[in-house]
């Protein structure tokens, strides 16, 4: 496999606190990683350092051998790294079908000019065929604003997964969702994603969906990381049991994916 | 050397005018994150409510001595009746919308305030000269100076000295920090944010209402005058940094003394100075020099 | 695809109508619809920044730039031929908005507001303290001419009324082309979440910066026409306050089509008229009003009840 993004020593400081320190991570292409940590722990700062949002106070991000650290977020989209959000970003005056139609109009951007109408009817397919994949088709002319916690992460996803990126970060995909659908909703989520070989890393509190869904886990633990590895090797480790997922957390067989899978199209 | 006094005078003149016309619009935004653009017709209702007071008053041919007390009481009674009004009787219903909304709700609140001003005291110009006249000048340097000026300077310190006590050294100006850092959370430990914003607006208001009747008797008091002092006062607020009261006095200084220093040396840039400060301002802190934290989105 | 929406050709569709209006009409009135086309313009300008959520409290800026380069053109170089004049303000404009645009590009909400207003007040300034372009009193503009044509009197009127129509009538196509397409897509969404719109690769700032240079252009066409049609320029044109009615009539009429800020300015002026004469210092507080009463009730406009009753009609049709 090859790695598409590597961070090293990847430092980010706000006046005396420090909010990462020393990141080394690497991600192979068309990879599926888990990360774990309490809050405040760093994940969703390393995500807003390789997306651009924050400038690591330093170290490198190499993304396709090249260095991002400090580019803006918009070319670092454009370069291929897309993210979905904790708390949804979306248009919420308006509907699901407009929200995708934007994405996919910033997306195509530069194709058509200024007085061309964006939308046309292969757009408007293409849109409808995105929001199959995620299935919420049915919510299409619904305004956000209506929509429930869980369907907005959906559209959220969904949006990010417009520009085609080559990695792709979920920060806390499941949160908002009830506690019965997480799983089917992961695996509707993962299925969508894989079908286009992204490489996805998501952030996730409850361990069942790390087993279940990712072959390789990450922990941070107060702006660093604890461990880095295969999942059940990191879920065993004696650090990680101690600070990051406590002592009552009982290992279970790995659920059947493939079951729930069936549920989930069902 | 008339000149460099001249200028240091004149600069801080305007600098005491320039804060004490603006410094109710920063406090209002700070607490309440709404820009008052009726700021100006609260400036306009104080200065022509002293001028007309002062007016019946030396009808009557007494001391012009108790003007000085009359004015700031006109101000104190318009600004805090009107500003009670427009607070209670509309803002309240809007709160929670977007700052840019307000924007436009105090916008046309200030088309009411302007001319309600002209369906009370017409759309002729007021003069009431005689409390800047009365105290005389004194020589500075050999430049006459009025003592008014030095009066109001005065004034201005002392209101800046007032808010700043009022706002570190009190239990209510400190409670009043909590609200603006969080509205829900102070809500939530029994703070009582409705009554803080109504006092803030109300002090807002009455401190463009003091700045307007202050100014009066340095002016003839005429329609539009609001309008005018609303886009100084935005000058003064963006330099400082908006929401900041300390901002506002550095803001002051600053247009103040650009605009005394074109006034003495190349009069026919004297307004646009004040924007050139301003556009340079921004260019190296592009919300002000004290402008107040925005906290991290996701 | 057809190549015309509905609005469209609405547009298409004004343009005899209001040639018809200008021989049908009582001149008065007719001057009424000519001043209000040219104002339309920047009314509609300040419409498609507040698309983006911008609302510019110095949109009088361009339409005093306008005004006054059709007026220094023929003060000075003795030009009054309309297309160069319409010609040498777009250059002008695109210049000015193109260097401001760097700056106000980064503000949103009430700094933009602020700002724009500044900006504009520093022409305001300029102009005022201006002996050579008549201080605060501004001054006359000739007779426009119409490559080498110089029509007088009646003919004059009637040439300059009939351009005015389809100039207006061609930006208002223009912009309801601009807000269909891509960036106009993306100003909606800057609107909405500034911060998606990066994440989705789009930079707003660029969006924003042309938004802005736009609306400065067809404000100063709006500028060169309106001052052509009434003679006479002012720095008044320059103030906040007139910039502060384009933002009425467009809280007033709603966003929600290219067609209401233009109508709407039309109704405003006809409005003004009657109740300047009527009650001269009561025409800011009922317009004072008139905006509170829109925001509380009627947050989208005049344009939103026309929408609903249209549709309401449209959904009996076949039940008829």
């Amino acid at each position: 496999m090859s790695v598409i993004l590597e961070t090293k020593g990847l430092e980010k400081t706000f006046d005396a606190v420090v909010a990462a320190h020393n990141i080394n991570i690497s991600i192979d292409a068309a990879e599926v990683i888990g990360v774990i940590g309490s809050n405040g722990a760093g994940k969703t700062t390393f995500v807003n350092m390789v997306t651009g949002y924050l400038t690591p106070s330093s170290g490198e991000i190499l993304f396709q051998g090249k260095d991002i650290a400090g580019l803006p977020t918009r070319e670092i989209t454009q370069m291929g790294i897309c993210r979905s959000f904790q708390i949804p970003q979306l248009f919420p005056e308006l509907t699901v079908l407009d929200n995708l139609l934007i994405a996919l109009t910033i997306a195509n951007r530069g194709r058509k000019g200024w007085l061309t109408p964006a939308v046309d009817e292969a757009l408007t397919d293409k849109a409808m065929q995105i929001l199959a994949r995620f299935k919420i088709e049915e919510h299409a002319d619904k305004l956000i604003t209506t929509l429930a916690q869980g369907v907005r992460k959906l559209v959220d996803i969904a949006m990010a997964t417009v520009p085609e990126p080559s990695l792709l970060f979920l920060d806390e995909p499941t949160s908002g969702v009830s506690a019965e659908e997480k799983m089917s909703f992961m695996a509707t989520l993962i299925d969508a994603l894989q079908a286009t070989d992204t490489a996805v890393l998501f952030i996730e509190h409850d361990m069942e969906l790390i087993e279940a869904f990712a072959p390789r886990c990450i922990a941070f633990y107060e702006g660093t990381i604890l461990a880095d590895g295969d999942t059940a090797g990191v879920l065993d480790d004696a650090k990680v049991r101690e600070f990051v997922i406590g002592s009552e957390f009982h290992r279970k067989a790995t659920p059947d994916v493939a079951d729930i899978r069936e549920q989930a199209k069902g | 050397m008339t000149t460099t006094v001249a200028i240091i005078l004149d600069g801080f003149g305007f600098a005491a005018w320039l804060f004490l016309s603006s410094v109710g619009l920063t406090l209002i935004y700070g607490v309440m994150r709404i820009l008052n653009i009726s700021h100006g017709g609260f400036y306009a209702l104080g200065a022509y409510s002293a001028a007309w007071a002062v007016g019946l008053y030396t009808q009557t041919g007494n001391t012009i001595a108790l003007t000085y007390l009359i004015i700031p009481l006109a101000a104190i009674i318009v600004g805090t009746l009107t500003g009670l009004l427009v607070e209670r009787g509309l803002l309240r219903f809007m709160y929670g919308h977007e700052e840019v909304l307000m924007v436009l709700v105090t916008y046309a609140v200030f088309l009411i305030l302007e001319d309600a001003t002209k369906l009370i005291w017409g759309t002729e110009s007021y003069v009431a000269y005689q409390p800047a006249y009365w105290l005389g000048t004194i020589d500075v340097a050999g430049i006459p100076y009025t003592i008014y000026k030095f009066l109001i300077i005065g004034i201005a310190l002392a209101v800046g000295a007032g808010l700043y006590w009022g706002l570190n050294r009190t239990r209510a100006g400190k409670l009043l920090l909590v609200v603006i850092h969080d509205r829900e959370v102070s809500a939530a430990l029994g703070i009582n944010v409705t009554l803080f914003f109504t006092v803030t607006f109300v002090i807002g208001t009455t401190l463009g209402a003091l700045g307007g009747a202050l100014t009066a008797p340095e002016i003839s008091v005429v329609p539009g005058i609001g309008a005018e002092v609303i886009v100084m006062a935005f000058a003064v607020i963006v330099i400082g940094g908006m929401g900041s009261v300390g901002g506002a006095m550095i803001g002051a200084v600053i247009v103040g003394f650009a605009r005394a220093l074109s006034v003495h040396l190349y009069p026919p840039i004297e307004m646009f100075s004040i924007y050139l400060v301003m556009a340079m301002v921004l260019a190296i802190k592009p919300y002000g020099l004290f402008a107040l934290a925005e906290g991290r989105k996701i | 695809m057809k190549f015309f929406d509905k609005t469209e050709w609405s547009l298409l569709y004004a343009l005899p109508v209001l040639i018809i209006l200008l021989f049908a009409l009582p001149t008065w009135l007719v001057n009424y619809v000519q001043v209000s086309m040219g104002m339309g313009l920047v009314a509609l300008a300040v419409m498609i920044q507040m698309r983006a959520g911008l609302v510019s409290f110095g949109q009088g800026l361009y339409f005093c730039i306008g005004g006054y380069t059709a007026g220094m053109a023929s003060k000075f170089w003795n030009i009054s031929d309309i297309f160069v004049i319409l010609v040498i303000a777009i250059v002008v404009t695109v210049a000015v908005s193109g260097i401001l645009g760097f700056l106000l590009r980064r503000y949103r909400e009430i700094f933009f507001a602020m700002l724009t207003l500044a900006v504009s007040m520093i022409l305001f300034a300029l102009l005022s303290s201006s002996h050579e372009l008549g201080s605060t009193d501004g001054f006359n503009l000739p007779q426009a001419s119409y490559l080498g044509w110089h029509p007088e009197g009646e003919t004059g009127s009637t040439v300059l009324f009939i351009l005015t129509a389809i100039l207006t009538l061609a930006c208002a196509i223009l912009i309801n082309r601009f807000l269909r397409g891509p960036i106009g897509k993306i100003i909606e969404a800057i609107r909405e979440n500034e911060l998606r719109v990066e994440y989705l690769g789009a930079s707003a700032h660029v969006s924003v910066h042309v938004l802005y240079m736009i609306a400065a252009t067809i404000s100063a066409i709006g500028g060169v026409l309106w001052s052509m049609a009434l003679g006479h320029v002012t720095p008044e044109m320059a103030n906040w306050t007139t910039s502060g009615q384009f933002v009425f009539i467009v809280i007033l009429a709603g966003t929600g089509n290219v067609f209401a800020p233009l109508v709407g300015t039309l109704i405003l002026e006809v409005l003004r008229v009657y109740a300047v004469e009527i009650s001269p210092n009561t025409w800011q507080m009922i317009l004072g009003i008139v905006m509170l009463l829109t925001i509380v009730f009627l947050p989208k406009g005049l344009w939103s009840l026309f929408e609903r009753f249209v549709k309401r009609l449209s959904s009996k049709e076949p039940a008829a």
